[in-house]
């Protein structure tokens, strides 16, 4: 199964970028330090579960589940 | 050569840039605008040697030079444009040591625009705390630029900063190659492969540049590039056209071609055994702070503190205030001669000046919460707390900042706005914004509260005066949200919003900037509000004091005939000035007007202060002053303006002027309607035309005039 965004990472949990599906919304994650091969680790997500935060390079990042769907996740 | 010297401070967000503004500037410094833009520009002076001046400019915080929102442009606009006024001859990047790939982005991307810059290696402390040791003179070699290690909360290194500054200035030293070659890339390659000339190489050729990297940007952002006309856009769309270049696609490449040169510059400086994530303390807080519950909880309750203090804290001051005006007229009534100067004087300066000045504690208070807010990381939590809310409404988490700070005053906060990438989104926000209760309706609340809600306690907890005026905040509010509702179901658009943030840690705030941002408002309000507020004070004082040929005189004569033979008496007195008053240029007006407002239940008086209103609201409770005090001039003590209020009859029935009916649909008309020319210039500006403007002084007019209507035919 390889098919796992971002958006479906438990709290907690730790996982791997492996690409974007998604060009444009692709262009601000790279800014913002979401690389592929890089290491993510869901912190915590906002009530209704939407935006949620992200420790990715270092630093605690927010966005919408919408924008988390764009990036996919390498397979165990 | 260096009087004119312009040094830029650039950064990401939250990376150190302010704090190092701020050291370098000290208390020299001054907010003004951009040149054709109308972003808020910080700058300031700074003294590199004794006589070696310097301009320091701050620019808004960036992650890289590709906008995302209009404040982010500005930073590309000047840094593309060599002949921009504020193009700055050194860039002074801040990078926060602790987060060093990501700030080094920016920094190789400035550094490729061949800006001479200087590194300043900021937070080395809390890299340090993260057990990462970043090694400066490493970091200078590789990337062939001066690196200076500062701590610019503290001052620490910024004498270091002003000596490579100088040095920049003197004998510029820019790295020889670009970090990033854009034409080394493949698919720019493939086209020198083919024979052709290459579109950089062919964009250098006709705009005249030297640099491939610039002549990059002008490829990828022209459309946004002010600076271009509109042949040389389209000449470069052909050029684009004709190697078939896809600008986002090249974006991507760039961006982690970078990020791949970036960790080899990283492995040889920097030594981590840092975790992913930020410090656990601040993790833990987090979850706290955006727990479903205890989030909305803790946010509540920060809201009612706010509220407290605007309300309750701020009052004794404004008292104080309010009767140290009294007390200043009633001793220079006595002590000049009478006559029409000295009641220009008492009677329209001295009372539209204490007008403006019972605002200050209530604007220092809530500019003070707000700041600390901000600078304590506690508002980009409550952005990710509301988005999921205010996407509902068509606004988004970004929104939260421009609708609080509209609580103080929708200038600002409309500027605020900027911050917002989408384009629908900043709109919708902008026409909502000014439903939020700001300040200068405060004192209107205030006073027409006290006159018709007794002071009294509900619950042993809860003062009755407060929870009116929490209401009408709370009615602002949800009308905002309701309009933002209705503005999102009219404005259809295909646009995407982004709602890509950095959390940053939490950090003690700054006292300095906070005192800064308090007494930069404060006086702000004073100068720029202060001055309308004064000017119109004085022509009302003129028009109430002065009427057509001799209706005034006639008047008073009217009244002295009716008293004929009796002491004048202080009621003989009033009633001879009120009805000069009705006979004034000020009583026409209101005359003129009252067909409109009567269903409301408003009288001429009232219309006078709606009129005046119209260009500021806070004119409203200088007006009613002016008008009141004209009309109980002769009195002894110079009552509060509250009491003349209280003491206004109304002569069809006998009662008092302002029934709770009246009061109320006057309340219920301030929340709504759009009194404030500063505003509507604002929108206008930031919405660049005057379609926004008028659609929100349209429908917010309405909603004012039909909410007073049915308020007043409820109570009445």
């Amino acid at each position: 199964m390889s098919n796992r965004t971002v958006a479906d990472l438990k709290p907690g949990e730790i996982a791997r970028i492996k690409s974007f599906s998604d060009q444009w919304a692709s262009i601000k994650l790279l800014e913002m330090g979401c690389l592929p091969g890089e290491e993510v680790c869901l912190h915590c997500k906002a009530p209704m579960g939407d935006p949620i935060c992200l420790n990715v390079s270092g630093y605690c990042l927010s966005l919408r589940r919408a924008e988390a769907a764009t990036i996919l996740l390498e397979g165990e | 050569m260096a009087s004119s010297s312009t040094l830029a401070l650039i950064g990401n967000p939250n990376a150190g840039k302010s704090s190092l503004f701020n050291q370098l500037t000290g208390l020299r410094q001054k907010t003004g605008n951009f040149p054709g833009v109308t972003m808020d520009k910080k700058s300031g002076t700074c003294q590199l040697t004794p006589t070696t001046p310097i301009t320091v400019v701050d620019l808004p915080g960036v992650y890289s030079i590709y906008p995302k929102s209009p404040d982010e442009q500005l930073v590309t606009d000047i840094l593309a444009n060599p002949r921009h006024p504020d193009y700055p001859d050194v860039a002074v990047v801040v990078l926060d040591a602790s987060n060093l790939r990501r700030n080094l982005l920016l920094f190789t991307q400035i550094m490729d625009l061949h800006v001479p810059v200087v590194l300043a290696l900021n937070m080395l402390d809390v890299a340090k705390q993260q057990q990462q040791d970043v090694n400066a003179v490493r970091l200078s070699m590789r990337l062939g630029v001066p690196v200076v290690r500062i701590n610019a909360r503290t001052g620490e290194g910024v004498e270091l900063v002003k000596k490579a500054v100088l040095q920049q200035l003197e004998e510029p030293i820019v790295a020889e190659s670009l970090f990033f070659d854009p034409e080394t890339d493949p698919v720019l390659a493939e086209a020198l492969a083919a024979g052709k000339p290459g579109l950089l190489a062919e964009t250098k050729a006709q705009y005249g540049l030297d640099n491939s990297y610039l002549a990059l940007q002008y490829v990828i952002q022209h459309d946004g590039f002010t600076f271009l006309n509109r042949q040389q856009r389209e000449g470069l769309d052909v050029l684009i056209d004709s190697y078939q270049f896809s600008e986002p696609a090249f974006q991507v490449r760039e961006t982690i071609r970078r990020y791949e040169l970036i960790a080899g510059v990283i492995t040889d400086a920097v030594t981590s055994n840092r975790p992913v994530g930020q410090p656990t303390w601040s993790q833990k807080l987090d979850r706290f702070l955006l727990h479903p519950v205890w989030g909305y909880v803790i946010f509540g309750a920060i809201l009612l503190l706010i509220f407290q203090a605007i309300f309750a804290w701020a009052t004794p001051f404004q008292d104080a205030i309010d009767e140290g005006i009294a007390w200043i007229n009633g001793s220079l009534k006595d002590g000049l001669p009478p006559g029409p100067l000295s009641d220009l004087l008492t009677d329209g300066v001295i009372v539209g000046i204490g007008g403006i000045l019972v605002f200050i504690p209530q604007i220092a208070l809530l500019f003070l919460l707000v700041s600390l807010l901000e600078e304590s990381g506690y508002m980009s939590r409550v952005m990710v707390l509301m988005d999921r809310i205010m996407r509902k409404f068509g606004l988004n988490g970004r929104s939260v900042v421009p609708l609080i700070s509209g609580v103080a005053c929708a200038v600002p906060a409309i500027m605020a706005t900027r911050a917002i990438a989408s384009r629908r989104d900043r709109l919708i926000t902008i026409l909502v914004t000014p439903l939020m209760s700001c300040s200068a309706r405060l004192p209107i609340y205030t006073i027409l509260i006290a006159l018709v809600v007794p002071d009294r306690r509900v619950g042993g907890l809860f003062n009755l005066q407060g929870l009116a005026l929490m209401s009408l905040y709370l009615l602002g509010l949800v009308s905002a949200l309701g309009a933002a509702w209705v503005f999102k179901k009219l404005l259809k658009t295909k646009e995407r919003s982004l709602f890509v943030m950095e959390l940053p840690t939490f950090k003690w705030p700054r006292w300095n900037h906070v005192g800064l941002t308090v007494w930069e408002s404060v006086r702000s309000f004073v100068w720029e509000a202060g001055r309308v507020i004064l000017a119109i004070s004085i022509v009302l004082w003129v028009l109430a004091s002065y009427g057509p040929g001799n209706q005034m005189e006639q008047a008073e004569a009217r009244v002295r005939q009716q008293h004929q033979g009796k002491p004048i008496t202080d009621d003989v007195a009033n009633a001879i000035a009120a009805q000069r008053m009705e006979a004034s240029y000020a009583g026409h007006f209101g005359h003129f007007i009252e067909p409109a407002i009567r269903p409301l239940g408003y009288d001429w008086k009232i219309g006078v202060a709606l009129l005046a209103s119209f260009a500021a609201r806070e004119v409203f409770v200088g007006t009613m002053s002016t008008i009141y005090s004209i009309g109980a001039g002769n009195t002894e003590d110079n009552p509060t303006i509250r009491q003349r209020l209280q003491n206004e009859r109304n002569p069809e029935t006998g009662g008092p002027r302002y029934t709770p009916a009246v009061a109320w649909s006057l309340l219920v008309f301030y929340v709504f309607a759009m009194m404030c020319m500063s505003t509507i210039a604002t929108t206008y500006r930031e919405t660049k035309g005057w379609t926004w403007p008028l659609v929100q002084l349209g429908y917010m007019s309405v909603l004012a005039y039909v909410s007073a209507l049915i308020t007043y035919l409820i109570l009445k």
